[in-house]
């Protein structure tokens, strides 16, 4: 089992760009990877004539048959431990997952097989799986449909976890996703399926997994964000532009591996930072940002870094979530106790 | 039961035993399972491996299992599994990694096609169905035999993996080896149901139950299950009844849940006992071919103890080699910090070792 190839080759021409929401960027990657590899496999809960409960495999099993868009039993752990197995001979499984909450029956399979395969294995087993999972809030879900689940992925050693916050990433880190041999959480921020940006379907040339981008430049302060919070720090660096404050953003798109280069030397630009995540912040990935920031960057600092994160509290009910994620105002507040001199 | 614990046919069995040369061959794989066996017990003794979960007394599971497959046709054993890991053509000294504590698993898994032993329980079921799967998608005739215990049998794994064999008619074959304790919660804290083998009703796949310690049935029943699954009619769940003559480990205390009594019954019932009394009565095994193959055995066990004694310097690297097909930044970084620890502790070493022979040499 050799793995050198990680990331699909780039076509001859340059692509044309298309307007895409973000659950359509999915589908044509998905779409696009199966026509070009016949190993790749979709397989979930209502993946199949329904397109899944998001409408993100719509039309797979239409044009690819059951066999490579296949509706499972029920059951998480069952169709996690089958992928083990279907990748273990020769297949590259893309498991969809239903619901971030809903994955966790699937916990032990994830930690102790797809994460150890190729660690316990020394090499010989890699197992290329891809585990998309809609995750987090803001959709006004009932209970135990908005959950932010990154940190207990990102605290495993042996996986890859992605999180975009644009169509055209959502596509790009799709496809290198499912052409890597390792294996791939990939959080797709539900409460964005539905925002349009341009895709350029086929391109695979631009910053790949593992790599941080700076998506906005700014020179007072950086925010550090992925996924869902990153529309939330782009529209609170706008609203300070407003107010005279420059801000950076620094959007992560992987957050293992973790790009400590391009975030240090965001933070290092300005001085100040702030983490912003949705998923409550003990023990959180906000808090191993934080963390990284602070042992790297400690003598580039002009304050302690913040985060603002979703509540320590169980994720509320629809009526009460806008007071649980964060807000653009929370992040404003975060931003203002940097200790700026002028204050 | 084709073959009663006395080693005559039972009226089942006259007429319908699997050919002789099967069972001499079976003979000889168990002669073999049961002194490796015996010989890995002795290295935990020793402190040569930390733990050895013996399957001394259910040798006739363990050898049909590997027997009945086809070369390209996967096993997937437990961590109770070894001697069928063997059995399939492992080699006895990397079928013992795991639990020697070199690494946690020694074999390449496609050599064999024998995937790593599971200690989890019940976890590598689905994906033996997952493998057998894409063998089947590709148009293959693989045949997957996946093994656990009774008390796997109680973990959602194995239903979720009877449930997805039976709805994509996966060629597995499910062998419970039902030896009649989890550790130390016996079989009827595990189950109500009539047997294990009921439990493939309500998925729809067929269940068996077999002597577990009569190879000649085991042959029988695993073999058409697998003729069955390799044909295409789906998964089948076989119940051997088998009976683990030792403790769960040598940390366990088998004395604590169960009677001398008890165990005693069950040794009028060895597998190996059985089928020599059969063999030898039918005139295909004497005194000099029985000789022939406990010499075989014990170049098994010579092998296995020469290599399980010989002392592999684990390199500190591989901790960071496999974790991904390439490192990570950060494991870079923690790379990096232990070959730097690991310099100081050497240059530490010379640096006593100088002071001391200087010491030595003014005195």
């Amino acid at each position: 089992m050799t793995s050198t190839v990680t990331r699909p080759a780039a076509p001859a021409a340059t692509p044309a760009t298309e307007t895409l929401s973000l659950a359509r960027a999915i589908n044509r990657a998905l779409r696009d990877a199966m026509a070009e590899d016949p190993s790749v496999l979709v397989l979930g809960e209502d993946v199949g004539a329904l397109g899944g409960v998001f409408r993100v495999t719509d039309g797979l099993t239409a044009e690819f048959g059951e066999d490579r868009c296949v509706d499972t039993p029920l059951a998480e752990a069952g169709i996690m431990g089958f992928a083990v197995g279907l990748a273990t001979n020769g297949m590259r499984p893309v498991v969809e997952m239903q619901f971030d909450a809903f994955a966790y029956p699937a916990f032990e399979q994830v930690v102790s097989h797809v994460a150890k395969m190729r660690n316990r294995t020394r090499g010989r087993v890699g197992l290329p799986v891809v585990v998309r999972v809609p995750y987090a809030g803001g959709i006004g879900g009932v209970e135990h449909h908005s959950d932010s689940s990154e940190s207990y992925y990102a605290h495993t050693p042996g996986l890859h976890v992605v999180a975009p916050s644009n169509p055209a990433d959502a596509y790009a880190l799709l496809r290198e996703a499912i052409a890597s041999p390792d294996p791939v959480i990939f959080l797709e921020p539900k409460k964005l399926y539905w925002s349009t940006g341009e895709v350029a379907p086929g391109a695979v040339d631009g910053p790949g997994i593992g790599t941080a981008v700076v998506r906005r430049a700014g020179t007072d302060a950086t925010l550090v964000a992925y996924g869902p919070s990153v529309p939330v720090a782009l529209e609170a660096a706008e609203v300070a532009a407003r107010d005279g404050r420059s801000l950076q953003v620094v959007d992560l798109r992987s957050l293992v591996p973790y790009d400590d280069a391009t975030v240090c030397a965001a933070v290092e630009s300005t001085g100040r930072a702030v983490v912003v995540a949705e998923a409550s912040g003990f023990a959180g990935f906000a808090a191993e940002v934080a963390a990284r920031v602070g042992e790297r960057c400690f003598h580039s600092l002009a304050a302690p870094v913040r985060r603002v994160t979703g509540l320590d509290v169980p994720y509320p009910p629809p009526k009460l979530e806008h007071l649980h994620l964060p807000s653009v105002d929370r992040v404003l507040d975060a931003v203002d106790d940097l200790q700026w001199e002028d204050a | 039961m084709l073959l009663g614990p006395d080693g005559r046919p039972t009226t089942a069995g006259t007429g319908t035993l699997p050919p002789r040369e099967d069972l001499l061959r079976g003979y000889a794989s168990m002669v073999a399972a049961r002194r490796y066996n015996e010989q890995a017990s002795a290295l935990v003794r020793q402190g040569r491996l930390a733990v050895y979960p013996s399957s001394f007394g259910q040798e006739a599971c363990q050898v049909a299992a590997a027997q009945v497959l086809a070369d390209g046709d996967w096993l997937f054993p437990t961590y109770r599994d070894t001697a069928a890991v063997v059995a399939r053509g492992v080699d006895p000294v990397e079928a013992l990694v795991l639990l020697k504590g070199d690494w946690h698993s020694g074999y390449d898994p496609y050599e064999r096609y024998v995937a790593p032993l599971a200690t989890p329980l019940a976890t590598q079921l689905p994906h033996a169905v997952g493998v057998a799967h894409a063998a089947r998608l590709r148009g293959e005739s693989t045949v997957v035999l996946a093994l656990c215990g009774d008390g796997a049998t109680s973990e959602g794994d194995f239903h979720e993996a009877l449930n997805f064999a039976a709805v994509f008619r996966a060629p597995v074959v499910f062998l419970v080896q039902n030896n009649r304790y989890a550790i130390s919660v016996p079989l009827s804290r595990q189950t109500a149901a009539p047997s294990l083998a009921h439990k493939g009703v309500g998925y729809g796949v067929p269940g068996e139950q077999v002597d577990g310690n009569d190879l000649a049935a085991l042959l029988t029943v695993l073999g058409d299950a697998a003729a069955r699954a390799r044909a295409g009619e789906g998964p089948q769940l076989v119940e051997a009844h088998t009976y683990r003559m030792q403790a769960h480990t040598n940390a366990d205390d088998a004395t604590r849940y169960r009677s001398d009594e008890e165990v005693a019954a069950w040794v009028g019932r060895d597998p190996l006992v059985r089928l020599e009394t059969y063999l030898r009565a039918e005139g295909v095994l004497d005194d000099e071919r029985a000789a022939a193959l406990a010499a075989e055995a014990e170049e098994v066990a010579r092998h296995t103890r020469e290599g399980i004694n010989r002392d592999v310097e684990p390199d500190p690297e591989d901790l960071f080699r496999h974790v991904y097909s390439r490192l990570t930044p950060q494991l870079e970084e923690q790379l990096a910090l232990v070959r730097d620890e690991l310099a100081r502790d050497e240059a530490g070493r010379d640096a006593h070792e100088t002071a001391t022979t200087r010491q030595e040499a003014l005195r």
